[in-house]
């Protein structure tokens, strides 16, 4: 697989069940090791010692990474101290407010519905500012107020350039926030192109069927 | 080295946060070596002298199996909503969870023996002539052994559905130097000898805590991404 991406650019990666799109994800995010190949993140080649370009990055999965015995508040602040946030609790109370949860600052996270869970697992993600963001599905399980936030977020780090690589089966969001388009099948790129290249959501669904026979 | 530090320090403020706010492995563990203690001293006429003989192993097979109780569950809450993969993702040094784990398990394990040490003295009615210095530095020297290597090989558990199980498997035939030295150190102290006097095991002990402090050091970024 050869992929490279602009920054500041917004990549949404379709693909059926199986299609390698988590496994990408997760290379990419650093969490596991290429087997093989080369790969650059904000223009640094990923050796192994990763330490220092995970501070850039941000991930939002359908799993929180949070701990359901401390409160919004604590889990933030131990994000913090790991990701080395200035002026920690100014910003913890910032990003909370962003996700809407301020009046449940002080509530265990085990009490939380999984839409509340995920709006915190975002301010998780955005807490040290990261310039690369990868969304692994981060629709799932969402109410509509989470999904609206998940929106406006999403919106937010669109505007302020950030890079995004997002991961979902949902075309109609898919394809509202990004800037580029890839559909993946077993293991490789059926496709790859700009936002405006695939034309319409019906389109795109046409487009998406060929590339993969029919698979979702 | 002082962010390395400052993330250890970190990993070991959430665990106790969250442990203390519930106590679910303090208590379990606790609650297991009264049982132990209980169990002996009725087993045991605690006035026969064989009891001295026999009250340092049953006080270390309540510490090591207490111990594991805790190893366990260190790496379990982990596994809730991935939190494992948040801590991979941070920009700290991965081998900062192995030690804010150890230092974490260490805590749980050496409150536990705080607490269950003078009850066993007291329950098998055993007058300690000792030096009460001398067998402090045993107890720790020997569950820092246990609780170093319990943490990796609880590491290495937790990412198979039957973690439970395996944990004492792969742990027991790997500390059976640690318990034999801490079991013969305790004896001896009972009996009166100084901490010169069981040098040998010590260092046996203190050798074993470097080696396994060393190696998941160098091997928990693998077995991290395994």
């Amino acid at each position: 697989m050869d992929l490279s991406l602009e920054e500041g650019r917004f990549l949404t990666i379709f693909g059926p069940n199986g299609a390698g799109k988590t496994t990408l994800l997760k290379i990419l995010s650093l969490l596991m090791p290429a087997s093989s190949g080369k790969l650059v993140l904000a223009g640094q080649e990923v050796k192994d010692d990763t330490t220092a370009l995970r501070q850039k990055i941000g991930v939002i999965s359908h799993h929180s990474y949070l701990y359901g015995n401390l409160t919004a508040r604590e889990n933030l602040r131990f994000y913090g101290w790991l990701y080395r946030v200035s002026n920690l609790e100014e910003r913890v109370e910032e990003v909370i407010r962003e996700v809407g949860l301020e009046l449940f600052f002080n509530d265990p996270v085990r009490v939380f519905s999984r839409g509340m869970q995920q709006r915190l697992s975002i301010a998780r993600a955005i807490l040290h500012n990261p310039s690369i963001l990868f969304l692994d599905e981060p629709y799932t399980g969402l109410d509509q107020q989470a999904i609206e936030i998940l929106n406006s977020v999403l919106a937010g780090l669109k505007n302020q350039h950030r890079t995004v690589v997002m991961i979902t089966h949902n075309f109609e969001v898919g394809l509202s926030v990004s800037d580029e388009i890839m559909i993946l099948n077993k293991g490789e790129v059926a496709f790859r192109g700009r936002r405006e290249e695939v034309g319409s959501l019906k389109d795109f669904q046409e487009l998406y069927r060929e590339k993969v026979g029919g698979r979702r | 080295m002082k962010e390395f530090l400052s993330a250890v320090g970190a990993i070991v403020w959430k665990d106790l946060k969250a442990e203390f706010r519930t106590k679910e492995m303090i208590s379990s563990m606790l609650i297991f070596a009264f049982l132990v203690i209980v169990i002996f001293s009725f087993a045991f006429d605690p006035t026969a002298q064989s009891v001295k003989k026999i009250l340092p192993g049953v006080i270390w097979v309540a510490f090591i199996f207490a111990g594991t109780l805790g190893l366990n569950r260190s790496f379990l809450s982990e596994q809730i909503n991935e939190a494992i993969q948040g801590l991979m993702l941070a920009p700290v040094d991965r081998a900062a969870i192995y030690f804010g784990k150890v230092l974490g398990n260490m805590i749980y394990t050496s409150l536990v023996e705080a607490v269950a040490l003078p009850v066993f003295i007291i329950l098998f009615d055993f007058s300690f002539s000792g030096s009460w210095l001398s067998l402090i530095l045993v107890v720790v020297a020997s569950t820092f052994g246990f609780v170093a290597v319990g943490t990796f090989l609880a590491a290495l558990a937790s990412n198979t559905r039957t973690s439970e199980v395996l944990l004492p498997i792969i742990l027991f035939p790997v500390i059976v130097p640690v318990i034999i030295g801490a079991v013969e150190m305790t004896k001896a102290i009972f009996a009166g000898s100084s901490l010169g006097e069981v040098a040998t095991w010590l260092r046996v002990v203190l050798v074993y805590d470097v080696v396994f402090l060393v190696i998941p050091f160098l091997l928990f970024d693998f077995l991290l991404e395994a």
